[in-house]
């Protein structure tokens, strides 16, 4: 007894929308609000012991940033989602509710800089270790584990672009350790690829980029899989024993499937506060009514771009999954098989000083540090996000003097072509 | 029915149409998941019988506790069980014995026993198993969606105010079906 199941189009213009319950209104109201009324003593208390749904606080919930929280979730296939003020808070929300000091993450190499950052210094403030694996050598990673072990890393599509991780591979030793796979499909976007299809147990986003895609709101979300089972090793106490804080209750007992993202937010959100504005979470729900338009558009763009400079006589090299003969290009047909992204470097044989000129040059692309917008954008890492390493650091975090990161907007393709063409002359 | 999974509109219509509601093995502490179900059940309205052998004669939120299904002195519509999924058969059994027999047996999210189950439908009633009716009530109202949960639903239609008050939204309303979880077909395999 099935019923029709909606597409994915469908599901990015409605899920968790609906006509406002009080006014009628049908694009999905800014509550921007800090507080909502109890209906009654009774009401509010049963609010507070998380005995009834609804609305209390913004740092904890708001009606806005729940709909941007369902409709991810129902985008990603997980049984719930939780809204945060950054892609970089999810990550710290996602953590807390699963480590405590001693504890370790097994995360890829090849993560954005940002990320590596925050794994390797903050962290460690919380006594929380990484040990690195490598995603080109997928054996490192069952290697990495320990009895400490309590999640696995890695990001789908590797920002700075170019890198396609072996999800279900990965997933197999996550799944034999015993740990949940934590993936940051922030390049991909669910419209390329859906982690949990392939063994991911949550999934993260920067919703800053492409899911907002439009380079105007700061957001993350962290969308709980449903596929963890938290209580059977105890070894997620937030999730498996019962709470002080909720008069004893047992949060995975008590919420099931959706325990992970309650967890991140009765416990994470409620007491870390990186909460969301509620006006973000509607521009970054307009933005993602159009996805699947953008994202293909991004896809196709970024491809024709790879492509024209892998013929360009100044160009040393060009990692782009799409590109035929591509490293990872086989993965790409797996995981990503609507088109590799818009975010990739490339190299430029003239180094450190062809790569300044070019982001001096360039008269369409704006030189920033973001990706994911409608606009197109470089940076040179070696100049900017990544001075403050050393050459050989440089080098091995992919920021080599001579390297580009581009992200491809959806503009008329011939026109980033030409922007290039002339900035790569001049 | 084949007990995997149960479309909206089934789950609908018990929940529409069921007024009173035994629940088998709910709990007096306030937190455990049975009591947050049936406190949660009784705010929308539904008149609920708790049955607990070890708290009979005493009341649970101002309703009288009762040891079993056949001292309680009204008809009932569903039975909500709360018990291991080995102890569900004789708690179906003694439902049928009741007269007028109810019209559905639940069983709770992570019960299922599908030999009772049979039983039950044999003898003309609905089952469902494995789900929580304050989840499924809240999916389909889409309360749940305040908590950021996927309700697996999508309408064009306004929710309505159940009640007083303006945080409880009644199931008066369609809906077609949202997608699927991995969460789910993973469940569905396993059975
Ligand atoms: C892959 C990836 N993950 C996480 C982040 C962090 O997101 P935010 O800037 O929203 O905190 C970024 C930002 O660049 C990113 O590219």
């Amino acid at each position: 007894m099935t019923e029709r199941n909606p597409g994915f189009n469908t599901l990015a213009i409605h899920a968790g929308a609906q006509p406002d319950p009080t006014t009628g209104a049908r694009a999905t109201p800014i509550y921007q609000t800090t507080s909502f009324v109890f209906d009654d003593v009774d009401h509010a208390a049963s609010l507070f012991g998380l005995q009834a749904f609804g609305n209390i606080y913004t740092r904890i919930g708001n009606p806005t940033n729940a709909v941007l929280e369902e409709r991810i979730a129902a985008l990603e296939g997980g049984t719930a989602g939780l809204a945060v003020a950054s892609g970089h808070a999810a990550q710290v929300l996602a953590f807390h509710a699963l480590m405590t000091p001693g504890d370790e993450i097994i995360a890829s190499k090849k993560l954005y800089g940002g990320s590596i950052n925050q794994l390797s210094h903050s962290f460690k403030n919380f006594g929380w270790n990484v040990v690195w694996a490598d995603p080109d050598d997928i054996s490192s990673f069952e290697r990495g584990v320990t009895p400490k072990t309590k999640a696995i890393f890695i990001e789908s599509i590797a920002n700075p672009g170019g890198v396609i991780v072996d999800i279900e591979a990965v997933s197999k030793i996550a799944r034999k350790a015993g740990v949940p796979l934590i993936v940051d499909n922030t390049l991909a976007t669910p419209y390329l690829c859906k982690p949990i299809d392939f063994g991911a147990d949550v999934v993260l986003h920067s919703v800053t980029k492409f899911l907002g895609g439009h380079g105007n709101s700061i957001g993350g979300v962290i969308v709980d899989g449903g596929t963890f089972n938290w209580s059977r090793e105890g070894r997620y106490p937030m999730l498996s024993e019962p709470r002080p804080e909720y008069q004893g209750i047992v949060l995975h007992e008590t919420f099931g499937n959706f325990a992970f993202a309650i967890c991140c937010r009765v416990l994470g959100l409620r007491d870390l506060g990186p909460a969301l504005s509620p006006f973000n979470a509607f521009l970054l729900l307009t933005g993602i009514e159009t996805l699947s338009l953008r994202m293909q558009r991004h896809c196709d763009n970024a491809l024709a771009v790879a492509q024209w400079l892998s013929s360009h006589k100044d160009v040393a090299w060009v990692s782009y999954p799409g590109l035929p003969g591509d490293k990872y290009n086989a993965l790409a047909k797996k995981y990503v098989p609507k088109g590799s992204g818009a975010v990739f470097t490339f190299g430029l044989k003239g180094g450190y000083d062809a790569g300044v000129n070019l982001v001096s040059n360039v008269k369409l692309f704006s030189h920033l540090a973001n990706i994911g917008d409608t606009r197109s954008l470089i940076i040179h890492p070696a100049s900017t996000t990544h001075r403050q390493l050393s050459d050989a650091q440089k080098v091995q975090a992919g920021a080599g003097p001579d390297v580009v990161r581009l992200s491809i907007g959806i503009e008329d393709k011939e026109d980033i072509i030409a922007d290039l063409d002339q900035a790569l002359k001049g | 029915m084949d007990h995997t999974s149960y479309p909206d509109s089934y789950i609908r219509g018990i929940l529409n149409s069921v007024k009173i509601i035994a629940m088998v093995g709910v709990s007096p502490r306030e937190n455990r998941p049975s009591y947050f179900a049936f406190k949660y059940l009784l705010e929308r309205n539904y008149r609920m019988i708790p049955v607990n052998p070890g708290q009979a004669g005493k009341e649970l939120l101002g309703q009288k506790i009762y040891a079993r299904l056949s001292d309680i002195p009204e008809p009932v519509d569903m039975v909500d069980i709360f018990r291991a999924s080995q102890h569900v058969m004789p708690v179906v059994e003694e439902t049928l014995t009741l007269k007028p027999a109810p019209r559905v047996i639940w069983m709770q999210l992570g019960i299922r026993n599908d030999e009772a189950a049979a039983l039950a439908e044999a003898a003309g009633l609905k089952v469902v198993m494995n789900r929580c009716p304050k989840i499924e009530y809240g999916r389909l109202s889409s309360e749940i969606g305040w908590i950021g949960v996927n309700s697996r639903t999508l309408t064009s239609k306004r929710a309505k105010i159940f009640g007083k008050g303006v945080q409880r939204m009644s199931l008066n309303r369609p809906s077609v079906q949202g997608g699927t979880t991995a969460a789910d077909r993973a469940t569905a395999a396993e059975e």
